[in-house]
């Protein structure tokens, strides 16, 4: 325990030194969590310093990570403990835990906080989870294989991505039945929609494609159009899209693309890939600091977090956290 | 009452639920109902070497049941419904079964027999359906003898031979020492290594041929005799720098590990496997497959249920993708660009339309745990790196399939 207590001072140090330099910046220190698959803990890093603040236990095999609105309770996917576990994200003290079903992967936390919805591979199950109550409020049958989770902006949709089914399932929020199916490729891995909520993009690991849904069709969500990558000297095969994040102006799609070592950088208003920036190896996940400065992504081989300067579009810098980090959240201001 | 039947029925359950929750959500498609057949010949074998390989009976149908279930779901939200029909006969009732699962309306049927029963059958069952071979590993099924209603989900031996050889070329060990059984296929996997060998730039500096003589395999103290016979059969071999075993029929290649004369490592038939999947193959979403797999059958995946899995999901994912029953349809979807599968298995699986044979990544296993997969990094292709595993293009013999 004594091996945690003096991080937590460096942690009120980099607090300080954060408020100084928040300032001259006008930027906020945010404590960025990182769930290390491999270390079985989650890495804190200080956004103002880019510090590592301290490395906690955090079960078996953490992947998934999300974060209470308040940015009080972190929550994270302990995979082979089939369990989310909850922890304090000031003292690092695991809380309690929520009801996943297995081998909990991805989850999305409602606006209000008051529930998260987890997608539940070995059952073809979105699990509905009451954080309040830690008990299901709901299971809803989906494609098989279920794994990307996203939520539209206006919390009417819940979606859903089955990997072997290969359909984003849009689930109505307000009686959990599905009310669209979208055929997108090969299996879909991540679903984020654009802040005003018309658009919807689907990574597809192994299809290399992400997939364009438009909201506002006729007769309900229509795919648009397929985005594509392509990167000299890389063999199709490696570029595999994972992990999205799109900036709230609605402007930049960002697309982890996994073994290629590269985040793509897709104008949403062409759908084209402007830029492929160099990350670290096996680039994952993706997370912006709340004031959308920075992108910061996990690399789960190089045992590394990239930050990415969000407005010239650069890698700025890399990190060293835990072994193969594999989900990223950043508390909020 | 949802809750106990989720427990009883899990799968069941879901898909009823689904199916009904997505009535309304299912949008102008036609309703189709597609039947598998899957059709095992049982051939009358010794007892396997090692007891860990004897055949579970429902080996190979178990994975074409996962199958029809994941196609079973999916089409639940696109108003199609799938099943299945298995036969397990001898080989004198192999040519009535197939009758019997054409009579029975099935567009699909998958085989799983030995090289010269899979041609048979497959010429048998005609143009009208699209025919899986789930287990033979015959280069000549996918060459000169080929059928334009045969796709090989199982790989070839010359893709197993290839993918042993990337290995061990990336590993510097061009020295082989090739030991094969007496048997034709043991002869014919050994003539897939001598092919890999010269693919490759690897020398087989020795041969030897282990015979065959019959009898059975175990016996209470086998171990004392292999332990005197194993280093006496592999004496004074000429310099090399691995053991390549071609033993198709499991007759000797388990022995060949740690009892050869001169220390050295064995591929092939033994000690480091190539197999389409084995059960403790986790990356890539493979765990989670294990696991429904498990669920299902109550024991652990083989490659022949691995085959069979594709055979029906290729099926399946063709139906889900063109919203047709029909074979023709179906089979021109299959072998074009379009078609595309995730398997597990790290990049996406296709056809080649030259052979009819699917392209796929090869395990390298010890048994134990995945210890690499080929192709190989540095091994380069033109078109996909996958092509450099098997009979590419340029070498096929093949000339059934329209190009």
């Amino acid at each position: 325990m004594s091996k945690f207590r003096l991080p937590r001072s460096l942690l009120l140090g980099c607090a300080a030194l954060a408020l100084t330099a928040g300032a001259a910046s006008q930027a906020f220190a945010n404590k960025v969590f990182v769930s290390n698959e491999r270390g079985n803990t989650v890495t804190v890093v200080d956004s103002a310093t880019w510090e590592t603040v301290t490395e906690f236990p955090a079960g078996n095999r953490p992947r998934g990570i999300g974060i209470s609105p308040d940015g009080k309770h972190l929550y994270v996917c302990a995979s082979d403990d089939d369990a989310i576990k909850v922890f304090d994200t000031e003292t690092y003290e695991f809380l309690w835990s929520l009801p996943s079903g297995p081998d909990p992967e991805l989850f999305v936390v409602s606006p209000d906080g008051s529930k998260i919805y987890v997608s539940n591979e070995d059952d073809n199950l979105v699990t509905v989870v009451d954080t309040q109550k830690k008990t299901v409020e709901a299971e809803v049958p989906v494609g098989v294989e279920p794994e990307g989770m996203a939520l539209s902006p206006d919390g009417k949709f819940i979606i859903n991505t089955s990997e072997t089914t290969n359909m984003a399932h849009f689930i109505d929020s307000a009686d959990y039945k599905i009310k669209h199916n979208i055929l997108v490729d090969q299996r879909p891995r991540y679903a984020r929609f654009t802040n005003d909520g018309s658009l919807l993009f689907v990574s597809s690991e192994i299809g290399g494609t992400v997939s364009v849904i438009s909201m506002t069709g006729e007769s309900g969500p229509e795919l648009k159009t397929k985005i594509s990558f392509e990167v000299p000297g890389v063999l199709p095969e490696w570029l595999q899209p994972v992990g999205m994040r799109v900036t709230a102006d609605n402007k930049w799609l960002f697309v982890a693309l996994g073994p290629a070592n590269r985040v793509a950088v897709v104008d949403v208003e062409t759908l084209k890939v402007v830029k492929y920036i160099l990350t670290g190896q096996r680039v994952w996940q993706l997370e912006f600091t709340p004031d959308e400065a920075y992108l910061l992504t996990t690399n789960g081989n190089s045992n590394d977090i990239t930050v990415i300067d969000v407005a010239a579009q650069e890698a700025i810098k890399s990190v060293q956290v835990g072994q193969q980090p594999w989900g990223v959240v950043v508390a909020p201001d | 009452m949802k809750a106990l039947r989720l427990v009883v029925l899990p799968w069941v359950c879901c898909t009823l639920l689904a199916a009904a929750s997505l009535a309304s959500a299912v949008s102008s498609v036609d309703a189709l109902e597609i039947k598998t057949g899957v059709l095992k010949v049982e051939y009358p074998t010794l007892p396997p070497v090692s007891r860990y390989d004897e055949a579970p009976e429902d080996l190979g149908f178990a994975g074409a049941q996962l199958g029809n279930e994941d196609n079973a779901t999916t089409g639940s939200f696109l108003g199609h419904s799938f099943s299945l029909e298995t036969r397990s006969v001898p080989p004198e009732g192999a040519d009535a079964a197939v009758k019997e699962l054409l009579d029975a309306g099935v567009h699909t049927l998958v085989l799983i027999a030995n090289g010269a029963d899979t041609e048979r059958l497959a010429k048998a069952a005609g143009d009208g359906v699209i025919v899986f071979n789930a287990a033979a590993p015959d280069d000549e099924l996918r060459g000169e003898k080929c059928l334009a209603n045969l796709l090989h989900v199982a790989p070839s031996r010359a893709m197993l031979a290839d993918s042993v050889a990337e290995f061990v070329i990336w590993k510097r060990w061009p020295r082989w020492f090739l030991i094969e059984g007496s048997n034709p296929a043991d002869q014919a996997l050994a003539a897939a290594y001598k092919r890999a060998a010269a693919k490759f730039g690897a020398k087989i500096v020795e041969e030897r041929v282990f015979e065959d003589t019959g009898g059975s395999r175990r016996t209470d103290s086998g171990l004392v005799l292999v332990q005197r016979q194993i280093p006496v059969f592999t004496q004074d071999a000429e310099e090399h720098d691995i053991v390549i075993a071609a033993d198709e029929s499991d007759v000797f290649a388990p022995y060949l590990p740690f009892h050869t004369w001169t220390p050295r490592p064995v591929a092939g038939s033994a000690g480091l496997r190539p197999v389409s999947f084995h059960a403790a193959h986790e990356a890539w979403g493979a765990t989670q497959f294990q696991r429904r797999f498990e669920k299902l059958t109550g024991r652990y995946i083989q490659p022949v249920d691995y085959n069979s899995w594709l055979a029906v999901r290729v099926a399946g994912e063709a139906v889900t993708r063109t919203g047709s029953d029909d074979p023709a349809v179906l089979k021109k979807y299959v072998l074009s660009k379009d078609f595309e599968l995730a398997a597990f298995k790290g990049q996406k699986v296709t056809f080649r339309d030259w052979d009819g044979q699917l392209r796929q990544p090869i395990l390298l296993t010890d048994s134990r745990i995945t210890v690499s997969v080929s192709p190989q990094e540095g091994f380069l292709h033109q078109f996909s790196p996958l092509d450099t595993l098997g009979i590419d293009r340029p070498e096929t013999s093949c000339k059934a399939f329209a190009q």
